[in-house]
């Protein structure tokens, strides 16, 4: 291999303001995409448990519809395709008019597709819950809203941590794909250097070590949500 | 005692480095006799340079020159029935590529720049070029002056895309950029009106105008904010193999024969490019077209 190393690249000006700000990016992408995610994926995957059938219909068109199509393709759906099928004031203010149009797109498609994920997870929670759990419920007299939010939920979602972490760890890592509709995130601040100063190695490596931070940081973070919000006694309610 | 070790190692070393192959060996010829084939990067949309024909088989002016090199390899080795692999490159991949050796050869439309070669080496140049913009006929925008304010389509990793930036920030006008992977997305975005200009090598501007829906629609206008003279890469701290190359190109130049592959593909060429040789060009042939 004929290659020059250089690691002095990475803390030259502008390099080292490149992966900054890239890497700023990046969390700001996984972040925002994260809360549409969590949000929408909570709803979708209630939807699919409940007895109403076009509720649940829609559940698994959404799930079905989001998770079947590429993440790349539906990157390119929404930047491209999307826009054409507004009428043309809107889809010129999609395109030009709103701050940031190539940010916002990312995140939309990143939250929306890994929402299905997450709405896969909400909904194998509840089902990982004992039926007795929910005829007790209703016993009581609480109504079915009432039957969720005190009951099947708060369980449910400490049920699912471990998967949910695996979700927002993939958040980060397909929140590169935003560089192919020209967010310039840390992947593309990389691919630039690269270009600059043909240090490809280093810049990748530099990435390399910052996508690995900032899942260290997330896996640290869900494993502390999940010993802190742990009931003692209460996961055994899963298990039959 | 370690100094004897070391002065030993490094005799060996000496000693096996010639004794596994004669001195003017080149490693990557020896890369290629051994693997039985020669591994080619060629572009898939730069027009008419390197791109995919309706087989989707890479052809164009750099992938002729190319095969011109790979026939001589072929008799300097004797081995007539060496295998090609054809790899498709990007902007982004080229270099690395390359560097790593990937690919032995690149064919596409690479301009020759300083930094560059630290990473690779070029052969003569073939082709000179240099940025322009292209924008929306009926937008008005005549040079890079009248952008202020407006957005412009860059190619993610192109020599353009520093000269443009460059020009703009020395001019201190304010422009949004949009950055694209490719030209077929940087034109998608011209078409359903992302951009108001696309940056690029003047003539892949007018490649790319070549085989757009309306052609007409669309204009290359404004000075050269660059100068991009283009070479065909080849791995570096490789004289001999370079030597091979660069005796190919001046041999085609000093015959004629490199012109008549340029109106080939130029004048007016197989997508109607309709572009003669510059008298730059010309000049560039006639003095590198190099004597024995």
């Amino acid at each position: 291999m004929n290659y020059n190393w250089n690691w002095g690249v990475l803390l030259q000006d502008p390099y080292f303001q490149w992966i900054y700000t890239g890497f700023g990016w990046t969390c700001l992408v996984a972040i925002c995409a994260w809360i549409i995610a969590f949000t929408l994926g909570a709803v979708i995957g209630v939807m699919r448990t409940l007895d109403n059938p076009i509720a649940r219909g829609f559940g698994t068109a959404y799930v079905e519809l989001f998770r079947n199509i590429p993440l790349l393709v539906q990157m390119f759906l929404w930047y491209f395709v999307f826009p054409e099928l507004l009428p043309k004031d809107w889809g010129m203010f999609v395109k030009r008019g709103i701050p940031l149009p190539e940010f916002w797109t990312a995140v939309v498609c990143l939250g929306t597709y890994t929402a299905a994920r997450v709405a896969e997870q909400v909904r194998s929670g509840i089902g990982a819950i004992r039926q007795g759990q929910r005829y007790a419920a209703t016993a009581m007299g609480l109504t079915p809203v009432q039957v969720y939010r005190y009951v099947l939920l708060p369980i449910g979602f400490r049920i699912i941590i471990p998967p949910l972490t695996s979700d927002f760890l993939g958040v980060f890592k397909n929140s590169s794909l935003a560089l192919t509709i020209g967010v310039l995130e840390l992947t593309a601040q990389s691919r630039q250097i690269t270009e600059y100063t043909f240090q490809g190695f280093e810049a990748f490596t530099a990435a390399t070590v910052l996508y690995c931070l900032v899942t260290f940081i997330v896996m640290t973070l869900m494993q502390t949500i999940e010993g802190k919000t742990r009931i003692p006694g209460m996961l055994s309610l899963g298990a039959k | 005692m370690l100094k004897k070790v070391l002065l030993g190692a490094a005799a060996m070393a000496f000693v096996a480095g010639f004794g596994a192959a004669p001195a003017d060996a080149s490693p990557t010829l020896e890369k290629i006799k051994k693997a039985g084939q020669i591994s080619v990067g060629h572009r898939e949309a730069s027009v008419p340079f390197s791109y995919m024909d309706k087989d989707g088989k890479p052809i164009g002016y750099s992938v002729d020159l190319c095969m011109k090199i790979v026939d001589e390899i072929k008799k300097e080795l004797k081995m007539p029935d060496l295998k090609i692999k054809l790899v498709p490159v990007t902007s982004q991949t080229r270099i690395p590529l390359l560097a790593n050796g990937t690919i032995d050869i690149e064919c596409g439309s690479t301009t020759n720049n300083l930094t560059r070669a630290k990473q690779v080496d070029y052969l003569p140049v073939t082709f000179i070029t240099g940025t322009k913009i292209m924008v929306k006929k009926s937008s008005g925008i005549k040079e890079i002056e009248d952008l202020k304010g407006k957005t412009v389509g860059l190619s993610l990793g192109t020599t353009n895309e520093k000269a443009f930036k460059a020009a703009a920030e020395a001019l201190k006008i304010d422009i949004k950029y949009i950055m694209v992977k490719d030209h077929p997305q940087g034109m998608l975005n011209m078409e359903n009106g992302r951009t108001d200009a696309y940056a690029s090598d003047d003539v892949l501007l007018y490649g790319m105008i070549s085989k757009a829906k309306n052609p007409d629609d669309w204009a290359v206008v404004g000075r050269f904010l660059s100068y991009d003279p283009y070479g065909i890469m080849v791995p570096r701290n490789d004289s001999e193999y370079r030597l091979l190359g660069t005796r190919i190109m001046a041999d085609l130049m000093r015959s004629g024969e490199m012109q008549k592959i340029y109106d080939k593909w130029f004048n007016p060429g197989p997508t109607n490019i309709k572009m003669p040789i510059s008298s730059d060009l010309k000049k560039a042939f006639e003095i590198q077209a190099l004597p024995y």
